[in-house]
């Protein structure tokens, strides 16, 4: 059975004008994608998935083709309309974590209900701490972002991605800061989160960790090259076994 | 988002950075502290001014001769010249509506004996309502009595300088003095006045009964007198003063309009205001200044602010905060630094005005209506300054601030 469609781009083009050139970023990418996928967008740099990721997040526009998320058509919207989208629909997930300095781990989780009209103070709370606790972080609530590790800083990122409960997350490169034994701790968050029914969209260049999704998208020059299922996911938790505990104490 | 909600964001965010935000407020102190405290000085001034002025008497109504040369003319029979008589007063008193008090006034100069102690002080013949009329208090001893002044008695009340010049230490009350070598009985000694406005010296006199003064001291010939009024209130000194007028060439045929000047305190006290007042916005506009320097302090940290903090407004329109959510939150933060520092600068500037009022023993007055001046100015200021950079940041461009590095 089909699972009913989360988003939609047809003849998707982004063009970058750069003095007299213009950089032809994405050259019409149509893609479906329904509730409840992995996706992995690989590619090199330079292909137009970071470009691809941005419109897909309405961080961006397109410069031509239609966007529709969740029924919506995102391209017509206004400013403030937008910013709701990405409030309410989107969790993002950066490379570089993107956390608030000088601001508690809990007051980052926080962030996004803060601008969302919709939640009350008391709830506000109650949300981000059972957001921290689904990564494992309760008891860094009051730590600076500076007082912890990057792992624990992307495992901060995730809980703020996931507050709100969005439809997609949208996660780009969030193991490139992380080594190995971290970023496929990382990745057992993600496949957690989609076990319990969210839709992930996660870019990456490391085909290892491009492994543990269910679909596998590759771009090249700014095209789709390659769209296919992946039906035998790596395990993240498994694999985290079979790692070897390089340093104990460093997650300590 | 909530205006509470995001009054709490930018309160947290000038938390996070103490030293800055204080120092961006130091400006809006310094220049707050300044105005008040410059406001502060010039309305002590003024209040000076104004306590010199009601301390020559309240609704005083002054009525000269403009007759000068009264020494060289022949005496003209009674009510045709333009002179002032003795029975001008009574008539001042009961024909002109809204009269208070009257006293004539006969002004002279003489040597004043005690023992082997001699001044040369002004000597001044009233009646009784003079005391009233300039708001004279008794130190020690008494004033004079309407009988004494009906009798002529020989008695006097001192001013504290000639008491203190004629007696040194001892209590001047029923010793007698000579002036112009003619015994008077000295009844009491008045509270200090201090000096008037041209700086003379309003306690270096001698106050006798008009009569004895007329009739003792002063030749008939060259008499000079002048009669003090008091009016009922300051609304009505404009109609007195006519209707004083209009009596006296009634009662002097012949004369006319300029024979006579009736001039009252307030025209005084007006022109002394305007200088005080303008002595008060020059010092003001000066400290406005240092205010006006403190608000582009504002701007400039709020500037460097948005820069430095471009990744942070990055981070929060990617996760939800609109246009209206940065640009709100960056006008919170300056409101909040100007506020905040008027209000600090207000203490300072208040305690400084009582300092300087204390150590420099200079008449200061902080006035409510500068307080609120330079609350609002802050306020202005605030938004002012911190709109533009508040614009900025809220114009930036969201992939552009999440990358920039």
């Amino acid at each position: 059975m089909a699972a009913e469609n989360l988003l939609r781009t047809e003849a998707l083009t982004k063009t970058y004008a750069m003095g007299d050139i213009h950089v032809h970023a994405l050259r019409g990418i149509d893609l479906e994608i329904r509730k409840g996928e992995f996706i992995a967008i690989m590619g090199a740099s330079g292909s137009g998935k970071t470009t691809f990721m941005n419109l897909l997040g309405c961080l961006d526009k397109p410069t031509s083709g239609s966007y529709t998320l969740d029924g919506v058509d995102v391209h017509h919207m206004d400013d403030s309309a937008i910013t709701q989208v990405r409030n309410r629909k989107i969790g993002y997930v950066f490379q570089s974590f993107y956390l608030l300095p000088r601001t508690t781990a809990l007051e980052n989780v926080e962030l996004p209900l803060l601008y969302s009209q919709h939640v009350h103070a008391r709830d506000r709370h109650q949300k981000s701490l059972h957001a921290l606790e689904t990564v494992g972080l309760a008891d860094r609530a009051k730590h600076f972002p500076n007082q912890l590790s990057g792992g624990q800083q992307q495992r901060v990122a995730i809980a703020r991605a996931i507050v709100n409960d969005p439809v997609f997350l949208l996660a780009d490169e969030p193991t490139g800061n992380l080594d190995t034994r971290t970023s496929v701790e990382i990745m057992a968050f993600f496949q957690k989160l989609h076990a319990a029914g969210k839709t992930i969209i996660l870019v990456t260049h490391e085909f290892d960790i491009s492994q543990y999704a269910s679909r596998i998208i590759t771009f090249r020059d700014g095209r789709i090259i390659s769209d296919v299922p992946n039906p035998t996911p790596h395990n993240a938790e498994q694999d985290l076994q079979k790692l070897p505990r390089l340093d104990p104490e460093e997650e300590e | 988002m909530s205006v509470p909600g995001i009054i709490r964001i930018a309160l947290k965010s000038l938390m996070r950075n103490k030293t800055r935000t204080f120092l961006t407020m130091l400006g809006i102190i310094i220049g707050v502290a300044a105005v008040i405290t410059m406001i502060a000085i010039g309305q002590g001034a003024k209040k000076v001014v104004d306590d010199q002025i009601s301390s020559m008497g309240t609704n005083v109504i002054m009525v000269m001769s403009n007759f000068t040369n009264t020494q060289n003319t022949a005496r003209q029979a009674a009510g045709t010249g333009n002179t002032l008589e003795e029975e001008d007063v009574p008539a001042i008193r009961s024909q002109v509506q809204g009269v208070l008090y009257t006293s004539p006034v006969y002004n002279t100069f003489g040597q004043l004996k005690y023992g082997s102690n001699n001044w040369r002080g002004r000597i001044m013949g009233v009646d009784v309502e003079y005391f009233l009329i300039r708001d004279m208090k008794i130190d020690s001893g008494d004033l004079f009595y309407s009988s004494e002044v009906e009798n002529g008695a020989k008695v006097c009340v001192l001013g504290k300088t000639v008491a203190d010049n004629l007696f040194g230490g001892v209590d001047p009350v029923g010793k007698i003095i000579r002036i112009r070598n003619i015994p008077f009985t000295v009844k009491g000694v008045l509270k200090s006045k201090g000096q008037n406005m041209m700086g003379s010296d309003q306690d270096d006199v001698v106050l006798a009964p008009y009569t004895t003064t007329a009739t003792r001291l002063m030749g008939h010939r060259w008499r000079f007198l002048t009669i003090m009024v008091s009016a009922e209130s300051k609304d009505r000194i404009p109609l007195v003063q006519q209707d004083i007028l209009n009596l006296l060439q009634a009662r002097h045929r012949g004369t006319t309009s300029e024979d006579f000047s009736v001039s009252s305190q307030t025209e005084v006290a007006e022109a002394a205001n305007t200088v005080s007042n303008t002595m008060t916005i020059l010092l003001a506009s000066i400290a406005g200044i240092s205010l006006l320097v403190g608000g582009i302090g504002i701007m400039n940290i709020m500037l460097v602010s948005v820069t430095e903090r471009i990744k942070e407004i990055g981070i929060r329109m990617a996760v939800g905060a609109g246009k209206r959510d940065v640009l709100l939150q960056f006008i919170i933060e300056a409101v909040t630094i100007s506020i905040l520092g008027g209000l600090i600068g207000i203490a300072l500037g208040w305690g400084a005005s009582e300092f300087l009022g204390k150590s420099m023993d200079w008449s200061v007055a902080v006035t409510p209506w500068s307080i609120f001046l330079s609350v609002g100015f802050s306020c202005a200021i605030g938004i002012f300054f911190g709109w533009y950079p508040a614009r900025k940041a809220a114009n930036l461009n969201l992939i552009d601030a999440l990358r920039y590095e």
